[in-house]
């Protein structure tokens, strides 16, 4: 293990934003979402989670994908190269670390998605412990043990001190890289924080909630025909909040966006809450609300698990928790239709 | 919480049962004692899980334009509860005939300000699994400890300039000589960005709407915002959008909309309530509200059903367009 007193923390920043960009949780007009270091920019260990997910930095909310010229008789296609530079993310939690994995099967798998797949390539995942997990936190549901993430590099704050180790060839090579910043240590400070966290973990209000009555082993059309959804789903607004924080969110659509001279293709993320999310020829894709809004639930707790031996597709991070205008979410869903079945 | 809880879930019961109303829009008990839902509860039982408390926030007048329409063969009628603030944005549907009036029965009930966890949360309080009211004082309880948080402090945005305990609109009211709400200066945030120079109140904007992500939870959240199919979700329209395409959308997204519902604005607070990120959406809605106050008398959208809004009210005194350039574009 190695570590670096926690006032160094910001000098550790800089010296890896000196070799390659850096992506960290970044205060604007006072919300923190992932973002670019820049000169100045200061680490606050009080910020549990940022609005976006880090997912926005593999899986940006839109990006450009080809784009189109027509010059006289000609059209020119230019597709845009995946970018392929070196980066780090610093600063993410269990939760999003686990997310990743969730968006890895979909992305990096047959059909593998090249713009993901460079990023996860070039990308290297540097966790923060949660020192104070909130009660919207409920990652142990779904088998997360907050205190090892499970990064290219994981870190702990203890007392006055980040101590971290690197847990892949990647992670190692970043620590090297920082060289005589950092100074060797024990294990003792890392597993007091971690046992200071679990602690807390166990007193959370949703330290029990569990995925009985979901899964890949359940029936598939019983939770689909259950009556509750239409009651759940009475106060559902239709926006897009819940999927847009989410770190495991992943459905996108592909546009086409005219700037006068080019026709650019973009994708960008959304919403199975939209009236028109998978709108086909036929006119018929989920028409009504409450279809819209379970479509969210089965995706992560039946159709996901059936399709990825069993793992779900929610990590409990607590972010729909927080966010959502109605405070409508996974958990009460979870509550209503799961149990003993 | 609130002093007339206990009778409201009373009453609310005693009307199912007798079946004056078939359904209840009302907000459903949640997970924690902050985070209740809107729900539409049809059967007695289901009232169980009825709430009326301090985190009842949420405008529920938007729900009635689809509730207020009855299945087949329904006879009773629904009942909606609205918060004095909450009947200007029902009365504003009505006037632009969005709600089937005879099918609802409102009860009025009286609120003396909501409580925005938000703002808790915002005091450094984390892991909150309780918490009791007495006298102005919260007490949050946490699994880092007890927190004492004055509710004066966080009260939901709309709160601090509370709009008068007077509902407008109901068919039965229950309410017991609620406090006066705060009677601060709803328009003091719209004079200091009137004092920005244009490049700091450009900067301010910019930094605020940088944070959008085109959730729509603003849109779908005011109940201003009511057309059957909105231009952004229309995908022949041209300008259909699922992020903001380019810096100048981000910043024109929320500009529009607020001239799209100036005029009939209620001033609710539903958009900043909603936001996830946090952008204080309500000072466009009041800056307009300000600007119609004072070029054509003051006007309250949402007072009495069917009146008729200064924007679409031609009179020979009218301002001109000139305006614009003798405020030096402000």
């Amino acid at each position: 293990m190695k570590k670096i007193a926690f006032s160094q923390i910001d000098n550790l920043l800089a010296a890896i934003a000196a070799t390659q960009k850096l992506y960290m949780p970044v205060e604007t007009a006072g919300q923190y979402n992932y973002g670019e270091w820049t000169p100045g920019t200061t680490y606050n260990p009080d910020v549990l989670h940022t609005v976006k997910s880090a997912k926005s930095v593999f899986f940006p909310q839109s990006e450009d994908l080809i784009r189109f010229k027509r010059d006289g008789m000609n059209l020119s296609i230019s597709p845009v190269a995946p970018e392929d530079e070196d980066f780090v993310v610093f600063g993410v939690h269990a939760c999003d670390v686990k997310g990743f994995a969730v968006l890895d099967r979909v992305f990096l798998y047959d059909p593998v998605d090249a713009y993901y797949t460079s990023r996860r390539k070039h990308g290297t995942i540097f966790s923060v412990m949660c020192k104070a997990p909130e009660e919207t936190c409920f990652c142990g549901a779904f088998g997360i043990d907050a205190t090892e993430p499970g990064a290219d590099v994981d870190s702990w704050i203890a007392d006055d001190a980040l101590v971290m180790r690197a847990n892949t060839e990647k992670g190692e090579k970043l620590l090297e890289s920082l060289g005589s910043l950092l100074t060797d240590c024990d294990d003792t400070a890392a597993d007091q924080a971690k046992a200071e966290t679990k602690e807390i973990l166990g007193k959370l209000p949703l330290a029990d909630l569990n995925t009985n009555g979901f899964g890949k082993d359940v029936d598939l059309l019983t939770l689909f025909n259950r009556p509750e959804w239409k009651e759940l789903a009475s106060g559902c607004l239709g926006c897009g909040t819940c999927t847009y924080v989410c770190p495991t969110c992943q459905c996108y659509d592909v546009r086409d966006y005219n700037t006068g001279k080019e026709i650019q293709r973009f994708r960008v993320w959304d919403s199975c809450m939209y009236s028109d999310f998978t709108m086909m020829a036929h006119g018929t894709n989920r028409p009504d609300h409450t279809q819209r809004f379970r479509q969210r639930f089965m995706h992560k707790l039946k159709y996901y698990p059936d399709r990825y031996e069993g793992v779900f597709g929610c990590v409990g991070c607590g972010r729909c928790l927080q966010k959502c205008p109605i405070s409508m979410n996974i958990v009460k869903v979870m509550k209503k239709l799961g149990g003993e079945a | 919480m609130q002093r007339v809880s206990a009778k409201v879930l009373e009453r609310v019961r005693q009307l199912m049962a007798d079946g004056t109303v078939a359904k209840v829009v009302g907000w459903k008990k949640g997970e924690f004692f902050y985070d209740c839902a809107p729900s539409v509860f049809e059967t007695v039982e289901s009232l169980d899980d009825l709430v009326y408390d301090s985190f009842c926030a949420s405008n529920l007048s938007k729900y009635m334009i689809k509730n207020s329409v009855l299945p087949e063969g329904q006879t009773g009628k629904v009942l909606v509860l609205l918060k004095p603030c909450d009947t200007y944005s029902f009365n504003q549907l009505l006037t632009e005939h969005r709600i089937q009036r005879d099918n609802v029965y409102i009860l009025g009930v009286g609120c003396e300000g909501m409580v925005d966890i938000e703002k808790v949360k915002a005091q450094g309080v984390k892991g909150i699994i309780g918490a009791s009211e007495k006298d102005g004082i919260l007490t949050v309880e946490t699994v880092y400890g007890n927190k004492d948080v004055a509710v004066r402090d966080v009260l939901v945005n709309k709160c601090e300039t509370c709009k008068g305990k007077t509902h407008v609109i109901y068919d039965e009211l229950i309410s017991e000589n609620e406090d006066e709400g705060p009677a601060g200066d709803r328009f003091e945030g719209v004079r200091a960005l009137e004092a920005m120079t244009s490049e700091e109140r450009f900067a301010f904007w910019k930094a605020e709407l940088s944070k959008c992500i085109r959730c729509n939870a603003c849109r779908n959240a005011c109940p201003a915002c009511s057309c059957r199919k909105c231009v952004f979700d229309n995908n022949a329209s041209g300008i259909a959008s699922k992020a903001n395409t380019d810096s100048f959308e981000e910043k024109m997204f929320h500009i529009i909309r607020a001239f799209h519902v100036a005029g009939r604005c209620t001033d609710c607070g539903e958009c900043t309530r909603v936001c996830p990120q946090g952008i204080p959406l309500h000072l466009f809605n009041r800056k307009y509200i300000k600007d119609i106050n004072e070029f054509y008398g003051d006007y309250s959208a949402g007072e009495t059903a069917g009146q008729r809004g200064p924007l679409i009210n031609f009179t020979l005194n009218d301002v001109e367009p000139q305006i614009v350039s003798d405020r030096e574009g402000n």
